[in-house]
């Protein structure tokens, strides 16, 4: 008993960060990470639970005592590769899973208290291993002859990818961008996730043998009954969400209004904030309006900060409850100086005689009845109509299947919605030879979900090119 | 990889042609298809339609006009260069298919976006009648291609320096009043289109227009590129780019490819500045 009391009077670390007045004008990662000190502090305040509930938090069931338990003694390299076990990314998931739900979410000690940082002790373990070279790269076994196409280099396709690689499968990974990492390089932005942690991810992938073939869009630069034709003997798909939803309003097409997609897509991938060292351009609102409450939205928020805005409105029609964004990045968005427009929804938008967007009107709402997703539904207050005054406007409202892949391939069964259907468990699709996971099958989800899907896959694809099933 | 293997000048140096390896694509583009090319890591996506392709050879050819930093760039590219990415083919292809009597208008480069349209319209038996607008005589490209594509070809010149003195619609208004015409086909300006489908929408002659938006992933994935097509919005890259003339909105597209103006104009004073 007196352990466990020891332990809780221990405050949870609190994780050195840039200042908001400082940060919200530059790209540079906000947390600046944990010392040894620090991570060893913490780790220590972790009471290895016997039938530890952060393991079933967590979707991939990471062994987070035993980690933690060498950090605590100061074995960090030990601490990454216990990780690695489970979790392919874990620089990645430390920095954006939603713990607060999941891993942290569960922990004993948040009962009473504030959990064991998980989150901030998994990326302290990955950023050692990978600023001391990465670590050792695992055996890999002897070459099977057998190929498997990846379509899509997301957190899923990459998971697949290195699995099945180090079990002595031929891996190419077919990408449409001319960079690997899906929305972790053209969505979350630099000063949530560092390029250069993907990159070296990335590396370490093409290090144990898998290939990348970029500038490839399946569907029509090939198809997947080529891939076959040219000796693929499986194929996985995962290819994300990858089509913007749009609110279907008067004035949508204005020059100002934008999906999140294509602003974060310039922001991040074709590096826009740097222009003109870099060729592509971002427009630069002064008064910017965001629509949507998750992460994607709290990204556009942050980086329209970032690109010299006076104001950034993040405009929701729920309360602050329903935001589905992580705890972390509403925080640090409020920090910033974001403003919440909260039971607000957009009614049109207003434009220039070039066709540049000036405004947009709004409608205030109230929560009604739950809905089918449980949260209460939102109702429009009749003649609550107001004006706000703003030139860029980011529609992050969600995604939807891009049916550019599926398409083009025939056999491939679709829900009603454009989602690959794929067995939960196998991730097998109704096409012989096909697996698919991630975004493309869920609808937008998370980093460790997709990458879940893909080592489920990866299993099942192995046993059916090693005892054909 | 991607590899300029042909490249020539024309119009006075204002239109360069490169021919590009790029076996994958070439194999699989059919006419009206676009790809998206970046000369080097951090040079922006630009969309240019294939004015060739040689699958046997395993090369694509494009033909553009140096309008700003990204064209000038490429034109600074010699034969052996490579560009550092080529993703395509992209967008739906035109659908060809004999209709008896059409007409192919064509402007600037979208004379090259229209030759291979041209030439599978004449090879599965429709009998083609070009006309083909340019500023002056000298910036008139690909004019032998063309007539070799065609039944009959008309070329005007704002100038009067060749063919008919004045635009590419005083022509139409000529072939459509002669001739039972059942499909234009018009590439060019976006002015040029609208007013070509603005006389055939008049006569209820069904057009086809190829759109050019401002595109960053050309898959579907951003809605950059979306126009306005008999009221409904439409992503160019994956919907189109071909579109119904009678339903473009024109107005909207016109200004939407002004968007960036400004910065493109500090990017290629910059760039020339260095050059
Ligand atoms: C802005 C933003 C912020 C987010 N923040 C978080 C967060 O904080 N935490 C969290 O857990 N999740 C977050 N998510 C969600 C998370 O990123 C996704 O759930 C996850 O990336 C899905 O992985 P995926 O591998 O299925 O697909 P993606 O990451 O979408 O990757 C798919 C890849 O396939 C490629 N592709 C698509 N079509 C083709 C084709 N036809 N041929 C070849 N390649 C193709 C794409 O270019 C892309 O590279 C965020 C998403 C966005 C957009
Ligand atoms: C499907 C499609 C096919 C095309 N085919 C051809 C072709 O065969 N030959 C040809 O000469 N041109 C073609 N274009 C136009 C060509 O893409 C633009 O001229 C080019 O992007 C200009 O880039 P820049 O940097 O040189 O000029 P900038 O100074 O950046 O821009 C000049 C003008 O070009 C347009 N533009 C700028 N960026 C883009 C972009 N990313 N995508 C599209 N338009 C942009 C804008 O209207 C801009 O005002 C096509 C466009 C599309 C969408
Ligand atoms: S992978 Fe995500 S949920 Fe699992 S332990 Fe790590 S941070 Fe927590
Ligand atoms: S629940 Fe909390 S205290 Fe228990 S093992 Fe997990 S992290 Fe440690
Ligand atoms: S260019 Fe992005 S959707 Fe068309």
């Amino acid at each position: 008993m007196a352990v466990k009391e020891k332990k809780q009077a221990v405050p949870r670390v609190k994780m050195p960060e840039q200042a908001p007045e400082v940060r919200r004008r530059n790209f540079k990662e906000v947390p600046l990470g944990l010392t040894d000190e620090m991570a060893m502090t913490e780790a220590s305040r972790c009471l290895q639970c016997k039938k530890p509930a952060c393991v079933e938090g967590c979707p991939v069931s990471v062994d987070i005592p035993g980690f933690v338990h060498l950090i605590a003694e100061g074995d960090f390299a030990g601490a990454a590769e216990r990780l690695w076990q489970k979790n392919a990314l874990p620089a990645v998931c430390g920095r954006v899973c939603p713990q607060e739900a999941q891993c942290e979410g569960n922990c004993i000690l948040g009962k009473k208290g504030s959990s064991v940082a998980i989150g901030y002790l998994e990326r302290f373990a990955a950023d050692r291993a990978r600023e001391q070279g990465g670590g050792a790269l695992p055996e890999v076994a002897a070459k099977t002859g057998k190929r498997v196409a990846v379509i899509g280099s997301g957190p899923s396709g990459l998971t697949v990818a290195g699995d099945l690689v180090v079990k002595g499968h031929d891996v190419n990974i077919f990408e449409a961008f001319h960079k690997p990492g899906g929305v972790l390089v053209y969505g979350i932005p630099e000063f949530r996730l560092p390029k250069e942690i993907v990159a070296s991810e990335v590396k370490t992938l093409e290090k144990l043998g898998a290939k990348i073939e970029l500038n490839s869009v399946v569907g029509t630069t090939i198809t997947i009954e080529e891939l076959f034709e040219e000796g693929f003997d499986a194929v996985y798909v995962g290819v994300g969400a990858g089509l913007p939803r749009f609110m279907d309003l008067p004035g949508e097409n204005l020059i100002g209004v934008f999906s999140a997609n294509e602003y974060l897509t310039r922001a991040n991938l074709m590096k826009a904030y740097l222009f003109p060292e870099y060729d592509t351009p971002i427009a630069r609102g002064k008064n910017v309006v965001v629509l949507g409450a998750g992460n994607v939205a709290m990204d556009s928020a942050r980086t329209a900060m970032r690109l010299g805005a006076e104001s950034v409105k993040i405009v929701y029609r729920r309360s602050r409850e329903e935001m589905p964004a992580r705890a972390e990045e509403l925080h640090h968005a409020e920090e910033e100086g974001i403003e919440f427009v909260l039971l607000t929804n957009p009614t049109q938008f207003f434009g220039n005689d070039e066709g540049r967007l000036v405004g947009m009107e709004c409608l205030k709402m109230s929560l009604g009845e739950p809905d089918a997703s449980g949260r209460r539904r939102p109702l429009p207050i009749e003649g609550s109509e107001y004006r706000i005054d703003c030139d860029l406007v980011v529609v992050s409202v969600g995604a939807k299947a891009n049916p550019l892949l599926t398409n083009s391939t025939p056999g491939l069964g679709l829900n009603r919605w454009g989602n690959i259907v794929a067995d939960p468990v196998t991730g097998k699709t109704t096409k012989k030879g096909v697996w698919a996971g991630g975004d493309i099958v869920t609808g937008m989800a998370t980093v460790i979900l997709a990458m879940g899907a893909g080592r489920e896959a990866a299993d099942s694809i192995h046993d059916y090119l090693t005892r054909g099933w | 990889m991607f590899k300029i293997v042909n490249r020539e000048e024309m119009a006075q140096g204002t239109i360069i042609l490169n021919e590009i390896e790029a076996p994958r694509i070439a194999r699989k583009a059919k006419p009206g298809q676009f790809v998206i090319i970046q000369s080097h890591e951090k040079g922006e996506r630009i969309p240019l339609t294939m004015a060739d392709v040689d699958p046997d050879k395993g090369t694509i050819t494009i033909i553009y006009m140096v309008v700003g930093k990204s064209t000038a760039s490429f034109s600074k590219m010699a034969v052996g260069a490579e560009y550092f990415a080529v993703i395509g083919p992209l967008g739906k292809a035109t659908h060809i298919e004999k209709r008896g009597k059409v007409v192919c208008v064509g402007g600037g480069t979208g004379i090259a976006v229209l030759h291979p349209i041209t030439r599978a319209l004449k090879e599965v038996g429709n009998h083609v009648t070009t006309i083909l607008g340019s500023r002056n005589k000298d910036l008139l490209i690909l004019e032998d291609k063309m007539k070799k594509a065609s039944d009959v070809l008309h070329i005007c010149t704002d100038d009067g320096s060749k063919g008919h003195h004045g635009f590419v619609t005083d022509v139409l208004k000529d072939v459509l009043a002669k001739d039972d015409i059942s499909l234009v086909v018009a590439i060019g300006p976006v002015p040029m289109m609208k007013f070509v489908s603005s006389i055939t929408k008049e006569k209820g002659v069904e057009t086809l227009v190829s759109l050019n938006p401002i595109m960053v992933d050309g898959t579907g994935m951003c809605g950059g590129c979306r126009v306005s097509v008999g009221g409904e919005t439409k992503f160019a890259c994956v919907d189109g780019p071909e579109f119904d003339g009678h339903k473009v909105d024109y107005d909207e597209l016109s200004k939407r490819l002004r968007a960036y103006q400004e910065d493109e104009k500090k990017s290629l004073e910059q760039f020339e500045k260095k050059a």
